[in-house]
């Protein structure tokens, strides 16, 4: 059969009932309403007038005021992965419009559920270069995972409750809808969401049964096996990491996860491995390198987790559990694909290796093996009792805050992978970063999405003082709209991987990656209403820690730390699992094979 | 199934290594099956000019109006993990309802239309005329110095019927691209 047809759909139930009449703009609320939206995030301009008009007053979605598009994208972004739910953002057309670009992209690549309305001019005006104008859905195509113009009123309803279709089903991603001024004044009819979806869309989400027979026959002869996880686990829901932790303590299996995936399976747990990757740990990376079974759920077989493709885990067997069909022998060859849902192919192969009642391989031989990787402490570091650590500083923050009902955001950078590496998750949705895309700027915003999803939470952006600068702004929407974000800055007044990645490849040639003209930050915390706190010192660390975390509206935390630690261990570009630099970078680890790679 | 007594035997082989053996690059008509909505051919036609895929051919026509589906004929080339790739691919776009493979069947025809000009006189215009009904093509024009040809066929068919009228006054061609479909009763 060479003819690859999507799945049929159930057919759509008819609304016989006369439909109520009201306008686009109306429209857009109301079908936001029926969606469960309670909160989204924009920045209002003369194209979404009519949408903002039709805010006003009511009471059924909060809105929070952004400072730059950007922000609203990432706080969407932050809401949804925290929550499990779509996030929406609202932004006006032309720049606004672009300025959303980078998120879209970002959720995209993290595969981040997210609607998008974007306000256009008027339709008879696109085409002319109208002010403020520009092809939303040509700049969008290719970073959302679907995009509309809604030229006519009587199809806006259905338009948005098919963009949350789309944007909620399979592997989740961003939905555009543009959304001309003229067709947010039009009247038109409201549809309701019910049996509203796509019928060219209708995603696998049930394992075939072959498939999970085959692999629990490799379960039940891997000597040498790991769980190698991914965000697909938190985005299935958290029924996906509870039949991964039945599954791991019915098999003894050792897990590892990549960046995206952490809280998947709880980091307290005696086989959990630590993160794998370029800055993951020397036993995950040593066991992904070295196992007969690797099961892969719901990753991507990313760079940063592969290393050298064709150095790759070399005598495993792989099974690749992913819910799109591109994901799988994209990267790596496997042996076993598994096209469907995380949850529902965990199920099956629990169900599977229930109903076999098969003795399985004695685990305690590679355990061993893994025990002596782990042994390595592939995370010292040489502390200082003169300045601050940043991976001490990460370890004290994890220590003073676990107990909370926290939630981690990060911008990107080393201390994204110091947060990574020595915050600890033992829940789902509770570590937000920008994976795929690498965004600095991405964490504070986010951690307002989080912060008005769990407005009691405690919600921590780890920060670099590189990055922050890139959104710093929105620490003002945190402080309009109450929302008690903690920033914690490991301040080295480098773009720390920059500088790294320099000291590696460039011969210590520091270009440009020294932050000159620092802002004050105490100042500028207070200059927007937050709270700042200063610490250089490893002995007031505790102190002004809980200091942050007692304080009841947003603080801006200048930690002020080591200048040219490197975030370590590390497989440099080029380079097999096998292959990590764990002690000091000497600036020969890089191959010329690996210096044109980033 | 083993029979539950688990021992240890020899080292699997990865898959992953077998991938080796396809550095063959191939050549695939595919047809894409789509919704007729705005931006779709954009969407296709991205999705290869993004990821680094060749497009070698494409034509596209709306072929079910009541439905609004439209088939895009797309002629590419690649190893097999890149043509995989390309099918996952274009299955992923949202108004992608399903991805033929013609060439890897052996109901696939695959057929072109070429509209060739060619001006001359005397010897070389008899000559083309006689090439033209070799190759059963149509005059649809003509002029006391020139023949507009229209000829249907295989892409080589063409390009071989191209080739014979250059040294006889070749002025211009203009060629369809590739459209195709499977032998048989059945659809798809």
């Amino acid at each position: 059969m060479n003819t690859k047809t999507k799945a049929k759909p159930a057919a759509e139930t008819a609304d016989t009932s006369t439909p109520r009449m009201m306008t686009g703009a109306q429209i857009v609320v109301e079908a936001l309403r029926e969606q469960g939206v309670s909160v989204m995030f924009g920045y209002p301009g003369g194209a979404v007038l009519p949408i903002y008009d039709a805010l006003y007053g009511q009471d059924a979605i909060r809105h929070i005021l952004v400072r730059h598009e950007q922000g609203a994208g990432h706080a969407a972004e932050g809401y949804a992965r925290s929550t499990g739910k779509c996030g929406v953002a609202l932004v006006t057309s032309g720049p606004g419009a672009t300025n959303m670009v980078t998120p879209i992209t970002d959720a995209m690549m993290d595969s981040i559920p997210m609607v998008v309305i974007t306000g256009q001019v008027p339709t008879h005006l696109i085409g002319t270069d109208a002010f403020q104008e520009c092809d939303t859905t040509g700049i969008t195509r290719t970073c959302a995972k679907h995009n509309y113009l809604v030229t006519d009123v009587n199809q806006l309803a259905r338009t948005i409750h098919e963009a949350f279709y789309i944007a909620t089903n399979g592997r989740p991603g961003p939905v555009v809808i543009d959304i001309p001024k003229d067709i947010q004044f039009a009247t038109g009819p409201y549809v309701g969401k019910a049996g509203i979806l796509k019928p060219t869309y209708v995603p696998q989400t049930e394992p075939l049964p072959e498939a999970i027979k085959a692999t629990v026959d490799l379960i039940t002869k891997a000597w040498r096996p790991i769980f190698y996880t991914g965000g697909g686990v938190i985005n299935s829901g958290p029924r996906a990491s509870k039949l991964l932790r039945e599954l791991q303590a019915m098999t003894g299996i050792p897990v590892t996860s990549t960046l995206m995936g952490l809280g998947a399976f709880p980091a307290a747990h005696p086989d959990w491995l630590g993160m794998v990757g370029m800055h993951g740990s020397f036993e995950a990376n040593n066991a992904m390198h070295d196992c007969d079974l690797m099961i892969c759920v719901g990753a991507r077989f990313d760079d940063r987790v592969t290393g050298r493709v064709d150095a790759f885990s070399p005598n495993s067997k792989k099974v690749h559990i992913d819910i799109d069909a591109s994901s799988i022998n994209k990267i790596v060859r496997v042996d076993i694909p598994v096209l469907a849902d995380c949850a529902q192919a965990l199920e099956a192969i629990l169900k599977e290796l229930k109903a076999r009642k098969a003795q399985l391989p004695d685990l305690a031989p590679w355990k061993e093996e893994i025990g002596a990787w782990r042994a390595r402490r592939c995370f010292g570091y040489k502390n200082s009792s003169d300045v601050i650590k940043p991976q001490y500083a990460v370890e004290r923050l994890y220590a003073l805050t676990k107990d909370h009902d926290t939630y981690i955001t990060t911008e990107v950078g080393q201390h994204q992978m110091w947060a990574a590496q020595f915050y600890h998750f033992n829940e789902p949705n509770r570590w937000m970063t920008s994976g795929g895309l690498g965004t600095m700027g991405y964490g504070l915003p986010a951690a307002v999405g989080v912060q008005s999803a769990h407005p009691d939470a405690l919600v921590i952006d780890i920060a670099g003082e590189a990055s922050i600068q890139m959104m710093m702004q929105e620490l003002s929407t945190a402080v309009q709209h109450k929302l008690p974000v903690k920033v914690f800055i490991l301040n080295n007044e480098w773009m720390g991987m920059v500088r790294q990645w320099q000291e590696l490849l460039h011969g210590e040639r520091y270009s440009h990656s020294y932050s000159e003209s620092l802002p004050d930050f105490v100042k500028l915390a207070d200059a927007l209403g937050a709270y700042g706190i200063r610490c250089d010192d490893p002995a007031e660390l505790d102190a002004k820690i809980l200091e942050m975390v007692n304080h009841p509206g947003p603080v801006l935390f200048d930690c002020r730390v080591e200048r040219a630690e490197n975030c370590l261990p590390m497989i440099p570009s080029g380079s097999a699992h096998n292959q990590m630099i764990l002690g000091e970078i000497t600036g020969n680890e890089i191959g010329e094979a690996g210096r044109g790679l980033v | 199934m083993s029979d539950g007594t688990a021992t240890p035997g020899p080292a699997p082989k990865s898959a992953y290594f077998l991938s080796d053996e396809d550095k063959e690059v191939e050549r695939r008509t595919l047809a894409v099956i789509v919704d007729n909505e705005p931006g779709v051919l954009a969407r296709v036609v991205g999705l290869f000019s993004g990821r680094g895929y060749n497009i070698d051919s494409l034509t596209v026509a709306e072929v079910d109006a009541s439905q609004h589906r439209s088939r895009i004929t797309i002629v590419t080339q690649g190893t097999a993990h890149i043509l995989e790739q390309i099918e996952a691919q274009l299955l992923r776009i949202v108004p992608v309802a399903e991805v033929i493979d013609i060439t890897n069947s052996k109901r696939g025809i695959e057929r072109e239309l070429a509209l060739v000009k060619v001006a001359g006189t005397g010897e070389k215009r008899v000559e083309a005329l006689r090439i033209g009904e070799i190759f059963r093509a149509h005059v649809i024009d003509t002029t006391n110095e020139s023949f507009i040809f229209e000829v249907t066929g295989a892409s080589d068919k063409l390009t071989q019927f191209v080739d014979l009228m250059r040294p006889l006054g070749l002025v211009e061609v203009s060629r369809t691209g590739v459209l195709s479909i499977k032998r048989g009763k059945e659809k798809g």
